[in-house]
């Protein structure tokens, strides 16, 4: 156990933000989740009442006849707000205080930085490369992160939830949701920043970074397994295993969007458009932990479907 | 008045008396100190309502005082206030709710455009220059460290507060109607967070922004169709010198033109971008009728019962 090769990760200027996530992210989810249990415990005991849903509050806060629903933004709105700008301002000040910027040497095209990593913020997309080819990495999935997250209103046609915490009406919705943000994001960008070292080489927290360290791994792909040599009958495997990949990726979706009473009603108020947008999205995004798994040992797999234009 | 037996009522310039004599004129000296002392103590008086001055109310406009009207015209008639409604659900206030990360959002952007500002008074976007700026940034200007350290600690702060916004925005289910187009304002939003802070990487001309760029737009290079290494690129006679990644660096390498561009990108182009979106955004926070909650719970048994007619929000 190298600590010192650990504390030098943790403690390094640029990563405490990281740092920092690993204990914000959990913390506001818990934050959430508190609310959500409240008013999905609130919502269960209305649906069960009809009776008391006519008359209820319908909400976790307290709340008495009497009060008024609406109150003043001076005093009680900008109070806050001016106390949460000198917290942060607080934060800030004793942050930058006691941690420096980082400053490297000059930019030196001839000394390569190993390992040479993007941004924190981007690490995710870096460790794609990883299991993808660049133009996907750099390009594809950014571009289908954008669209995917402006999609997310026109797509969910669930009308329950708006403006309250909740699982329970949810549950499609937010799985997805944080599945994308806690595994695919967050994650991902924990394994960058601790996880790879020089070569973008696997090191486990506390193994030391040798630049040295040769890894002889031989990397296959999956036509190979099958003993497909020609081009041609490597595009044409590899269309075919998409094309499965994606039937029961689908399936398995819809299988989910069908699954209760409930979802079903959801999902009758889908277009065609939508419930093939939602399709599309979401077998996209089982497609990177499945690539994922596949390109670890034991299996190694680097590509699953080749041509000569391009490689998945 | 302090002193109203004075010759002019306290007010105007002294007159001395008539008559003679070293003592009348005591006397008198006397009673005009008194009366000075009365006005300075008058007017100290007032200062203790400031609100009451003319200085004040050519500034503010409304009245001072705790009744709701005064305290709703406060907000309302102040430019930079007005964003806000005058009244909120009661709810709203609560941290919990929104974690006010949309307003720290926001507040950090303004303190990065402050520091950034003060930053670009010492600074040359020119190879060379540029590194020994930050050098001389953080050893010679007075408070320049701490200048610099706050630039780069509030980015990185606001990198993730964007997050949790979208976070908490997502959990609430705040996209819902009428709000998808905010929504849609708020994801541009995020992107040019993330490229502001990227822009920002490569400034300080250092080996991490410089290999943190070129990962970066080697990853454009391979952009299918446009970028020289992408797929269908060569095809298209895509070269190294007419790519996307030629159009981001102003070369094929990351240099000179590289840092004049991210400077310009970083300092004028995608803030001032970023702040008509977040002009839009704002403004639709209030036209959708206020940020969505907490609201009532809705229940599954409702979803079968006819939609009510739209009702606008109130303004
Ligand atoms: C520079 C970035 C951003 C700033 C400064 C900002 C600021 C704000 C502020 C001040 C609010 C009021 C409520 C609150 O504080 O939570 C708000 C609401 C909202 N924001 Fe943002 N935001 C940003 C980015 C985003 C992003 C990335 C999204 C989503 C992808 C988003 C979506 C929304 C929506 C839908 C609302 C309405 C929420 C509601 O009604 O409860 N915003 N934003």
């Amino acid at each position: 156990m190298d600590w010192h090769q650990l504390w030098e990760i943790v403690s390094t200027p640029d990563n405490v933000p990281i740092v920092a996530l690993l204990f914000l992210v959990p913390f506001f989810a818990w934050l959430a989740w508190q609310q959500a249990r409240a008013n999905d415990q609130l919502i269960a005991q209305l649906e069960a009442d009809p009776k008391l849903a006519k008359t209820a509050h319908r909400k976790a806060f307290p709340w008495k006849p009497g009060w008024p629903k609406e109150i003043q933004t001076w005093p009680y709105l900008m109070r806050v707000e001016f106390l949460a700008a000198i917290i942060v301002t607080v934060i800030l000040i004793v942050w930058s205080i006691t941690l420096n910027a980082p400053l490297e040497e000059p930019a030196n095209p001839n000394l390569t930085m190993n390992p040479a990593k993007a941004p924190w913020y981007f690490l995710g997309l870096q460790e794609m490369l990883v299991y993808f080819d660049p133009w996907m990495a750099g390009v594809v999935f950014p571009t289908l992160i954008i669209v995917g997250l402006m999609a997310i209103p026109y797509i969910d046609t669930n009308p329950l939830g708006a403006g309250y915490y909740t699982i329970n009406q949810r549950k499609h919705a937010i799985g997805a949701f944080c599945f994308g943000f806690f595994v695919l994001w967050i994650t991902m960008i924990f394994i960058g920043t601790f996880i790879r070292g020089p070569s973008w080489m696997w090191f486990w927290p506390g193994q030391t970074w040798d630049p040295t360290r040769q890894i002889y791994e031989t990397n296959r792909d999956l036509p190979d397994i099958f003993g497909i040599t020609s081009m041609n009958g490597k595009m044409i495997f590899g269309a075919f295993a998409m094309a499965l990949y994606f039937a029961v990726a689908g399936a398995f979706i819809h299988w989910l969007m069908t699954r209760t009473e409930f979802n079903r009603k959801i999902q009758k108020r889908m277009s065609l458009i939508q419930y093939l947008t939602v399709q599309f999205f979401l077998t996209t995004m089982l497609l990177l932990p499945i690539k994922f798994i596949i390109r670890r040992p034991p299996f190694r797999i680097k590509y699953i479907w080749i041509t000569p234009w391009f490689n998945i | 008045m302090a002193d109203q037996k004075s010759d002019n009522g306290g007010k105007g310039a002294p007159v001395p008396p008539g008559g003679k004599g070293p003592g009348v004129f005591a006397k008198w000296l006397k009673e005009q100190i008194q009366n000075l002392k009365g006005r300075v103590k008058e007017e100290g008086e007032s200062l203790k309502r400031p609100e009451k001055t003319q200085l004040f109310k050519s500034m503010f406009r409304v009245k001072h005082d705790d009744s709701d009207r005064s305290r709703a015209l406060g907000v309302l008639s102040n430019v930079f206030f007005h964003l806000h409604p005058a009244k909120i659900n009661r709810d709203a206030v609560r941290y919990r709710f929104t974690w006010g990360m949309g307003g720290i959002t926001f507040y950090l952007f303004l303190v990065l455009t402050l520091t950034g500002v003060l930053l670009m008074y010492y600074y040359h976007p020119t190879k060379g220059q540029a590194y020994q700026d930050i050098i001389y940034l953080m050893s010679d200007v007075p408070f320049g460290k701490l200048l610099r350290n706050m630039h780069r600690w509030a980015a990185h702060l606001m990198v993730i507060t964007v997050w949790l916004h979208m976070f908490r925005v997502f959990l609430t289910g705040s996209y819902k109607k009428p709000r998808e187009f905010n929504w849609c304002v708020g994801v541009v939003l995020l992107v040019l967070t993330l490229l502001l802070s990227f822009t920002g990487y490569l400034l300080p001309d250092d080996q991490l922004g410089f290999w943190a760029v070129t990962v970066g737009t080697t990853m454009a290079q391979n952009t299918p169709l446009l970028g020289s290494l992408g797929p269908l690129g060569r095809q298209l006679h895509i070269t190294p010198y007419n790519d996307v990644r030629f159009a981001l660096l102003g070369g094929s390498i990351v240099d000179a033109n590289a840092l004049l561009r991210a400077y310009i990108w970083h300092c004028i182009a995608i803030p001032i971008i970023a702040s008509v979106f977040m002009g839009v955004h704002f403004w639709r926070v209030r036209k959708d009728g206020g940020i969505s909650g907490p609201a009532p719970v809705m229940l599954a048994s409702d979803m079968d019962k006819p939609v009510p007619p739209y009702n606008p929000p109130k303004m």
